[in-house]
């Protein structure tokens, strides 16, 4: 296949339109890997121009034969061929794309190898019965008894998909070649066929799922490598939900009993992951004889990593005990682990358990939340690991329901004053967050009270990202507790910092405007603050004066319209004939009444880039 | 788990000194990467055996063996490596203090004992051996720190029961090296399974513990014939797993130094296992993200492969090239030296091969912007011998690194890289003063036809966009075909 040919095909018919598919293919061997893949990626024009006839015969052996190339160029070969059926001239000839995906699925790379099995799946659906097991079979068996682990390792994920549509005798064979790559010598390919155990025996017969499946999974769960053995434990999940109940007993716990106590960690680890889909896949009469006590031991594992895996399990995992005693194991199993790992010494592990923990009180209800989780809540909330405090100030909304908040607000003010005063500006930053929350669980007496001062302590955060949060926090709670509200406790604190002696705390009333007004209303607005932003119209600071422009443009739709001609209009005209060329343009921006989002900036400003600069450096100062 | 303990010895005396001159938590950002380490790094050592969490372990002390006469030894030799066999728990500081002691001493004795010994090593003794090294040794290593682990800035996490665990290793070496030791007898025992779990601690995080297990691993090579190829194929195993689906084994540089040895003793012809070995296995491992933890090593068992058979360089560069990195200028220079050690054994008639690819992949390198690569790709031409390749192969070279050396003179950032080049040049012009001119001459217009030739290709595409979107209005029936 010669693009030159195309071109002169092409100016014979005086079809110039086939000219640039000439070069294309021409490109498709060019030097510059971007070139042929630009080229790749235009396959399906190339296929197009040239009728399903020529690309069968032409450009498909064409592809068979120059896959020696970079891996990029291969990954994208192989995704644009598994759309190709309609291109090669339908279902009919569907098989002619298997050549190259053949090849594909042989290279090192794995992502090119995984696109070209993701291929060859979806082309499988478009073969029928007979090519399946003229074209597809003899493929997958090939691939199945490659020299190389990488022939063998795409097998793998090829047996599903072929298996439900074949004659009996073709699914022996196919059973057959995937016994022998569960035993097979390189552990890569054991790998593999363990990952695809559960896809496989979802489509095989049930009585071949216990003869044959059963022994293969349980080879694989006792392999020699843990990081096959922990694959074993995925399957694990698909293969108990195939088996009739009375079966799981002797086919699978054993396997199962002997992985939550495997000497590698990996493979405990994996089983506290799974735990959850386990518990489903068994039943409530396994779970209550077996998995609890497994649970247990997970829970008290010797690795930090197991018990943290475990520890994010336990809401889920007491939700799906079986309700007739769940309170009674929860009572005398599950909540004695949980205690313990309340005070463990690793941090994820904590982490992990004020995550759920919160997600208990529903379950146990009112009574035994009060006695026993309570105080669990609280040395968690004291403890010395921010995340987990935060985590458990994240969840209140749990326990509110079941118990309510005031339960717990003598021990959560002291933690969300600590967190609030936290080094780390990202915790400060999380705990802001969850103000309008427990404003509204508090009432505005305690809020007042407690944590108005905090609230306002923030707006002079040194990071930028905490007043930010400050100004949004405090719109928020305008709209919870209302104008009159605002008028009184907050809007003379936000006003009085206009005279501040550092120009981004008076930039910081600029922005506390802007998120208020709306909130506030037309007659706090226009009484109180408009006349402080006018004020600042004369501040020295050039950042602060655009920031009025940017303000008055911002509340002029919630001011009457004689403020804004008397008051507005000429306080931005004077602004716009500013000294500073950024402030001029703000300021004409604000007359000509444009919106415009604040990452917009005038693109010829150098002087407003320095402007961000600063701005952007005072922010990684204080980080 | 424990977080961290202070425990006694000099060794992790100087790690917790280590961990309190770490900045104070409190100070850094808690969530960015930097400071989970530094609060990590408190936990120095770890440690990972699933026990029975448990009573204090009782062992009855024994008498000294040379305190008993030389009939009674050899039963006493397996009495004391039984007990050695009970295993203590080292991240527990406080708990069997006596006994942890009397194992310590009793490994010493074992250790003097196998090294100046005679008739000691009975048959009965094999099993028991292995079986006492076995049950010290292996064990599942514990999880890494963090997913993140950077092996060449983070202090790597120590063995806790190294005390024990180093006088095992010493041990199991002086047995292997006892010139009592007889592999026939050892292969029932030292099989490979024991092997397949040796090479398994090879990720073990303590540089320590790998140092021991590669003289281990080299002597059970040297002395098992049976298990020399099965070893090669796990240490092939373990490579592609790291490069294919992990990129995480604290090993390779470890594993790559025996194989360099190995790989010195082939006999010649290479067999296909060996060179599929070089070609499917070593230059994949280029790919790695972290190669310059182990590059040293790798590059010195490709130069050793290429010594024993230099039909391979062809094969060599190309995958070299294959896998140039495209962002990390650090793995560039890498590749630059490497290829610079090829190119010191490179056979003239070899050189001739691969010339062409290889030079536009200088050519490209040269006009890098990243100094350090335009350099090292520069200081190919103070060595005399591929200067000596160059000159004999000018009239293929100098075409193609022409075109960048020309335009790097002019256009180059760094001062120091246009004076190298200028040298290049130089040298060039007096290598072949006639192509020089005519490349001289002919810079412009070769530039001309390539904007020429950028601009079709822009144009082509554009056409392309074209014919699709009057493909897609007829396929929907708009335009009537």
């Amino acid at each position: 296949l010669r693009g030159g040919e195309v071109s002169k095909m092409a100016g014979a018919d005086g079809d110039d339109s086939l000219y640039p598919i000439a070069v294309l293919i021409d490109e498709l061997r060019n030097e510059d890997v971007q070139l042929r893949l630009n080229s790749i990626k235009k396959l399906s024009t190339i296929a197009l121009a040239l009728g399903v006839e020529r690309t069968r015969t032409e450009l498909l052996p064409f592809l068979t034969d120059t896959i020696y190339d970079e891996d990029e160029v291969l990954l994208a070969l192989a995704e644009q061929l598994g759309n190709f059926t309609m291109l090669v001239g339908g279902p009919e000839y569907v098989h002619c794309l298997l050549p190259p995906l053949e090849s594909l699925a042989t290279v090192e790379e794995t992502v090119v190898r995984d696109k070209a099995v993701e291929s060859l799946r979806k082309i499988s659906q478009e073969h029928s019965p007979v090519d399946l097991e003229v074209h597809f079979e003899p493929l997958v068996k090939r691939l199945a008894s490659g020299d190389w682990f990488t022939s063998r390792t795409s097998a793998c994920g090829l047996f599903s998909v072929c298996y439900p549509r074949v004659s009996s005798t073709v699914k022996a064979e196919i059973r057959q070649h995937f016994r022998t790559l569960c035993s097979d010598d390189t552990p890569m390919v054991r790998r593999a066929a363990a990952s695809k155990l559960g896809e496989f025996a979802k489509v095989l017969e049930l009585e071949y799922v216990k003869s044959d499946i059963i022994s293969l999974f349980t080879a694989l769960a006792s392999d020699e490598q843990d990081s096959v053995r922990l694959l074993a434990v995925e399957a694990c999940v698909s293969i108990a939900t195939l088996l009739p109940q009375e079966d799981l007993e002797t086919l699978v716990m054993p396997t199962l009993r002997q992985a939550a106590e495997d000497k590698s960690w990996r493979v405990r680890y994996m089983v506290a992951d799974k735990f959850s889909e386990l518990q489903k896949a068994v039943g409530p009469e396994i779970t209550k004889n077996d998995l609890v006590p497994a649970f247990q031991n997970l829970l008290k594992d010797c690795e930090a990593e197991v018990r943290a895996a475990a520890a994010n399990k336990v809401k889920e995992f007491c939700e799906n005990l079986p309700e007739d005693n769940r309170e009674q194991i929860i009572m005398t199993h599950i909540l004695p682990c949980v205690k313990e790992l309340v005070s463990d010494t690793n941090q994820h592990v904590k982490s992990a358990l004020a995550s759920v923990i919160m997600g208990l009180s529903t379950i146990l209800g009112k009574d035994n939340t009060i006695e026993h989780l309570l105080p669990l809540f609280l040395a968690q909330l004291k403890d010395e690991c921010p995340e987990v405090r935060l985590n458990i100030i994240s969840n209140l909304d749990c326990v509110n329901e079941v118990i309510g908040i005031r339960q717990l607000s003598q021990s959560l003010l002291p933690a969300i004053v600590e967190l609030a005063e936290d080094a780390k500006w990202r915790v400060r930053l999380a705990i802001i967050e969850y103000m309008p929350l427990l404003a509204g669980q508090l009432g505005v007496e305690f809020f007042d009270e407690k944590l108005n001062t905090l609230c306002m302590a923030w707006l002079i955060d040194h990071v930028y990202a905490i007043r930010e949060a400050a100004t949004c926090n405090l719109m928020k709670l305008v709209e919870k507790f209302g104008a009159e509200w605002a008028q009184n406790t907050i809007v003379p604190k936000v006003l009085g910092m206009a005279n501040d002696p550092n120009y981004l705390h008076r930039m910081t009333t600029l922005f506390c405007i802007n998120a208020l007004s709306k909130a506030c209303g037309q007659e706090i607005t226009t009484k109180q603050m408009l006349p402080v932003v006018l004020k600042m119209s004369n501040d020295q600071v050039a950042n602060v004066r655009f920031n009025v422009a940017k303000s008055l443009q911002k509340i002029g739709p919630i001011l009457d319209s004689n403020a804004l001609q008397t008051e507005v209009k000429p306080v931005l005209e004077k602004l716009a004939s500013d000294t500073d060329m950024d402030v001029k343009y703000f300021a004409q921006e604000a007359i000509s009444g444009k919106s415009f989002p604040i990452t917009e900036y005038p693109p010829e400003s150098r002087q407003h880039f320095y402007k961000i600069f600063i701005d952007v450096q005072d922010q990684l100062v204080n980080v | 788990m424990v977080v961290h303990r202070d425990s006694s010895g000099p060794i992790h005396r100087a790690m917790s000194s280590a961990a309190t001159t770490a900045p104070s938590v409190d100070k850094v950002d808690g969530f960015s990467r930097k400071s989970v380490r530094k609060a990590k790094q408190k936990r120095s050592q770890s440690s990972s055996q699933f026990r029975s969490q448990g009573k204090p372990i009782e062992l009855t002390p024994l008498p000294l063996l040379k305190d008993v006469p030389a009939s009674e030894q050899p039963e006493l030799f397996l009495k004391k490596l039984q007990q050695c066999c009970t295993v203590f728990d080292f991240m527990d500081t406080l708990s069997d203090l006596k006994m942890k002691e009397y194992k310590r001493s009793t490994l010493n004795e074992l250790v003097d004992y196998v090294t100046v010994s005679r008739g000691y090593l009975t048959e009965q003794a094999y099993p028991e051996v292995v079986k006492m090294v076995s049950h010290n040794i292996f064990r599942t290593l514990p999880p890494s720190d963090s997913n993140e682990f950077d092996p060449e800035e983070d202090e790597p996490t120590l063995e806790a029961s190294w005390p024990h665990l180093q006088l095992v290793y010493e041990f199991f070496i002086r047995f292997l090296e006892s010139q009592e030791f007889q592999p026939s007898i050892a292969k029932k025992y030292i099989d490979q399974k024991f092997v397949l779990q040796l090479l398994e601690l090879f990720d073990s995080e303590d540089p320590r513990e790998r140092d021991y297990l590669k003289t281990v691993l080299h002597r059970i090579y040297g002395k098992f014939l049976g298990l020399r190829a099965f070893i090669r194929k796990q240490i092939n195993n373990i490579f592609l797993r790291f490069v294919y689906e992990t990129e995480h084994f604290n090993g390779v540089a470890e594993l790559l130094e025996i194989l360099g040895s190995i790989i010195n003793g082939f006999a010649l012809p290479l067999k296909a296992e060996h060179k599929q070995f070089l070609v499917k296995v070593l230059i994949p491992l280029h790919t790695v993200r972290s190669l310059s933890l182990f590059h040293a090593q790798l590059a010195y068992c490709i130069v050793q492969f290429l010594e024993k058979d230099p039909t391979l360089t062809e094969p060599v560069i190309r995958g070299l090239l294959k896998f140039w990195p495209k962002t990390c200028s650090q793995k560039e220079v890498m590749f630059l030296g490497e290829l610079e050690e090829i190119l010191d054994v490179i056979e003239p008639t070899q050189f001739v091969k691969i010339q062409e690819p290889l030079f536009k992949q200088i050519s490209r390198c040269v006009s890098s912007p990243h100094f350090q690569v335009a350099e090292r790709a520069l200081y190919y031409w103070n060595n005399e011998y591929i200067m000596s390749l160059i000159e004999e192969n000018s009239s293929v070279i100098l075409p193609i690194m022409f075109a960048s050396l020309y335009r790097i003179s002019k256009e180059h950032w760094n001062p120091a890289i246009v004076a190298l080049v200028y040298n290049v040049l130089k040298a060039f012009m007096e290598m072949n003063s006639t192509l020089f001119d005519e490349l001289t001459a002919t810079y412009k217009s070769d530039r001309q036809r390539e904007k020429k030739k950028e601009k079709e290709r822009e144009e082509l595409w554009k056409k392309l966009e074209d014919l699709e979107l009057k493909r897609g209005l007829r396929s929907d029936g708009i335009i009537p075909t």
